[in-house]
Order: C-alpha cells, then structure tokens, then sequence
C-alpha cells in the first residue's frame, strides 16, 4: 500500500435543527455523520456513493474544511487538520482542491474565466499567473482565449471544465469532485468523466467523486464507499462491490438503476 | 385512433426555430417518450400541447389535435377548458409546482373544484382515494401537510395523484424523476406506470434518460434541435437504432454492466450530420 493521503477516524458532524428549536432552549442537534472512519491512499480514485440525506456531500465538505467536523480526526498527509483554523488552513488549502456539483453557482458571473481561474493562484502567491491558466485551460481541452469569456457565455459541460481549471491550477494533490456530471448531458458527461480520468492518470492526483450514480461511479472509481444515514455501510473495491454486494441496500441501489436494455419486467 | 395527433408543428423563438416539423400520434393507454440533450426542445412539445408555451416562443405552424380536435382553432378559454379537463402535468420539480404557503390537500382538490367544478367534499374524496393509490400511508394527515414538510418522493406522489385526480386521458410527464434518487425513481417509475395502466391514460414521457424510456416507454422520438430525427418504437430502438446519433447517444450512455467499454462522447461527424439534417430543412424553409 502506497501512502496514506487522507485518514479518517470517528469523524462525526451534526447541524442544529432549528425547525425544531424552541425559543428559550438551544437547538437540538442532528448528527449527519455517525463516526466515519476510512483512508485514501495516494493515487486512489474513491467514489462516495448514497441516496440523498445520506450525508454524502457533508462529508465532502468536511474533508476539504468547508464544514467543521463535531469530533473525531481528519489527517491529511499526517497532518491533523479537524480543528485547524482559517488562517493556518490556507497553504494546505492549495493541495486539496474542490469542484462542485453546480458550476453556473460555483463560476461568479462577474467575472471572466481568466480572473476566476486565477483567483487560487494569486492567493497562493503563485508566478506566472496568465501562464499557468493558459496551461489550465490547455489541460481540460478548452482553447485559450476562453479566457476573456464570462460563464454565462459558456455551454454546461465547459462551465464544468472551467471548474476543473481552477481546481488543478494549483497543482494540488486532492481533488473532491461532488455530483459534478449530475447535471450534464450524457454526452458532455462523457467527456467530463474521459477528461476527469486522464487528469488523474497524468498528474497522479487523487480523487474523491460524490455521486448518485453507480453506472458513473462504476466506470472512474477503483473503490466504492457506501453510505446510507451517515454511516458506512460497505467500503469495497467497486468491482467487488458491483460483483458481490455485502449489504441489502447496496443491492437495493444497484438493482434501482435502469438499464438501458429491453428488460420491462425491471420495473 | 389515437388520442393525441401533433402535425409538423413548428415553434419559433424570435426567428429562431425551436421546433422544426414536429409530428406524432400517442394512443390512448400508450406511453411515448421523448428523448434528447437540453436544448432539443422536448419539453416544448410537451408545453405546446399544454398551451404553456414560454411568453417569447410561438406555436408558429401545424396542428395539435386532442381526442378529434384541432386545438388551435379554438378560442383561448374553450381551449383551455379542453386542456384542463382531459390532460394533466407530472413537472419535474416537485418543490416548484406545488405553492409553498398552502397546505398539499387543498392544491390537489383545487383543479377538481375550480376547473372542473366537483363539489369540496367530493374533491376531498376523491383526494383521499387517490393519496392511499399512490401509495401515501395517513393520507389524512399528509392532506394538511406543508409541502417542505414532506420529502422529495412525497412531493412527487403528490402531484402523481394531483395529475390522476380528474382522470385525464393524457399525461404529460416532464422528466419526472430527474430530482429523485435512484431507490425513489425506481418506486416512482412504478407508480406512474401503474397508475397509467389502470386508467388506460395516454403517457407523453419527457427523459434524457434512455435508461427510464428503455423502462417505461413503448415508443420514442429522438430530437435534436427542435427536430425528430429518429420515430421508432422501444424494440427496435434497443435492438438496432437507425439514425447515427441515436446508436452515439445510447452509447455514450453508462451502464454499470459494462465498466471497461469505453465511455465515447457523441463523435464530431455524427453531430455534424445531425447539423447538417437541421439545416436542409431550414434552407427548405425559406426557399418555400
């Protein structure tokens, strides 16, 4: 086993319920995730899989610190970064790098392709800033004067690229990719995923992909964590995972997706 | 005979064609799908058909015949009154079609009640009826439910039931299940099969997803860019599609079955001959 790039013990997140919060008492709190605890290697392609409400996008934002964990431990490349703050997570901040699911909320519309791709790069203190967007955009097979174009000028799947741009011009070593083909067309989804594989393969990144989508999931990812209800119910390699379900709702959840084929008796 | 009959309609967004000589026949107790990338305008064919076509595009050509008659010939408020008596919406965004400061119970009777002018107590029953056919457990309880009370696949039940509730000889089903997670599609699916089966509605399927046509659908028409470039039936789609783009979209589609196959993006040509279709007919337009 190669290095570990991400260890994970225990970690548990709950939000207040403020529907049900009575006004002289706090908030009751509910737990979203229940004590998680898995690793990442180095180079490993993990898909994090589950219906919605199971905590699957929580814990995305809780690995890249976009939330802050109740308990337990995050370590990312040994260092401990459940409780760090803002300030001391900046530098580390450049090598775990997030893409989220909506780009056309995610992109600021304000602003051109170059100026969003190059935001990271500044705060980091980067040289060479319009060289390495150029190279980013080189990258995800966008042409450069893309660069002078706001999002709103852009098609779904290169919205999503740009995404990608700004992701891995900072040379990061993790990306979180959350739900980010769920609203692409089959075929820009294809070319998203094609794009996303060949980054991973080139660069030697390591990734982890949020999805609903099991027939997606089955495809990039070499291993599968299940959730259901903010726990783990099955962490498997995908083949396996797809071969031999451990668990019923696993089962439950590859049988649920409709196969384009002439079987009407699925249904 | 069939139920709905759509003759080359064409639809216009400023001089922009969205629609480019549209027909189809959907009969009664059929389901049809329509398929394509957004932005083919399956949905339009749906809202056209419905009359809620946005402000800026035009129905500019053709015809939309429900049951035997010509809709646009009509004036607007018999029109209207055909279209609310026979057809019904299943939208795809459950949370947006239903008011949220109105209780779920009183937006379903309302269309009983005011279109069709059934009596409260009746629409409260009939209501009621519904809600335990689509598989809703206390109805009496859901009833007076808030819509953020309930969750996604509640929300669509709902407005399953909402459609059925005047038994409407067509449905329109705007991509459906597009919000909903696999385990509830599955279970809504289902549902609006079903429920389509026993009263021997005509099913209009809206989908990007070949998977759920593959599923629910006995026909389909493929459409790029406002246009039908495939009309086949489910069989011999699945079996042998026969247009280019058909055979790229089913392929560039993932299935879990297959994880080594290559996930091919529709290929350049094939977009290309789709173009080119598109635009021999719009040259032909304008010599006319």
């Amino acid at each position: 086993m190669s290095e570990t790039i991400y260890e994970i013990r225990d970690l548990r997140l709950s939000f207040k319920d403020m529907v049900h919060k009575s006004i002289f008492k706090p908030a009751p709190e509910i737990e979203v995730l229940k004590g998680l605890s898995f690793d990442i290697a180095k180079g490993d392609v993990v898909g994090i899989v589950g219906g919605s409400g199971s905590g699957k996008s929580t814990l995305g934002r809780a690995m890249v610190r976009l939330l802050d964990p109740s308990s337990g431990m995050i370590r990312f490349q040994g260092c401990d970064i459940t409780h760090l703050n803002q300030e001391a997570l900046r530098p580390l901040r450049r090598k775990f790098q997030m893409i989220f699911q909506d780009p056309m909320s995610s992109l600021n519309p304000r602003r051109t392709v170059f100026s969003i791709i190059a935001s990271p790069l500044r705060l980091h203190n980067f040289d060479r800033v319009t060289l390495r967007v150029e190279e980013a955009l080189d990258m995800v097979g966008l042409p450069r004067d893309f660069k002078y174009r706001y999002p709103h000028e852009l098609s779904g799947g290169q919205r999503q690229r740009i995404g990608i741009a700004r992701a891995i011009a900072t040379e990061p070593e993790f990306i979180l990719a959350d739900e980010i083909v769920s609203g692409l067309d089959v075929s820009s989804q294809a070319q998203v995923l094609n794009l996303l594989e060949q980054l991973v393969r080139d660069l030697g990144l390591t990734l982890a992909f949020i999805s609903h989508d099991l027939s997606v999931v089955r495809r990039l990812c070499q291993r599968t964590i299940v959730l259901y209800q903010g726990e783990i119910i099955e962490a498997q390699q995908t083949a396996k995972l797809f071969a031999n379900p451990a668990s019923a709702y696993t089962r439950e959840l590859i049988e649920a997706i409709p196969l384009p084929n002439l079987d009407q008796d699925w249904i | 005979m069939s139920f709905l009959t759509i003759n080359n309609l064409t639809a216009h967004f400023g001089k922009r064609p969205v629609l480019r000589d549209v027909s189809l026949s959907v009969q009664t107790g059929e389901v049809c799908g329509l398929v394509g990338e957004s932005g083919a305008g399956k949905s339009m064919i749906g809202k056209a058909v419905l009359g809620t076509l946005p402000l800026a595009i035009a129905a500019t050509g053709g015809e939309i015949i429900l049951d035997g008659v010509d809709l646009q010939s009509l004036m607007p408020k018999q029109r209207r009154q055909i279209i609310g008596a026979k057809t019904a919406l299943i939208p795809q965004d459950p949370l947006t079609a239903l008011n949220p400061s109105r209780r779920v119970g009183a937006q379903i009777t309302n269309r009983l009640v005011d279109i069709l002018g059934w009596r409260k107590a009746e629409a409260e029953h009939r209501a009621l009826d519904l809600l335990g056919e689509v598989q809703i457990e206390d109805p009496e309880r859901v009833m007076l439910c808030y819509p953020h009370e309930l969750s996604g696949g509640m929300r669509q039940r709902l407005l399953i039931a909402a459609a059925f509730a005047a038994e409407p000889q067509l449905i329109i089903a705007d991509e459906p299940t597009t919000a909903l997670d696999v385990t509830v599609q599955k279970q809504i699916l289902r549902l609006i099969k079903e429920m389509q089966a026993r009263y021997g509605t005509a099913l209009l399927f809206v989908t990007h997803d070949l998977g759920v046509v593959s599923k629910v659908c006995q026909k389909l028409l493929v459409l790029y860019d406002g246009m039908v470039l495939e009309q086949t039936s489910v069989e011999d789609f699945f079996t042998e599609p026969s247009h280019p783009y058909s055979k790229a979209l089913l392929e560039t589609t993932p299935k879990y079955t297959d994880p080594t196959g290559s996930l091919t993006p529709i290929p350049q040509e094939v977009l290309e001959r789709a173009r080119a279709q598109v635009a021999a007919y719009d040259r032909m337009q304008n010599h006319v």
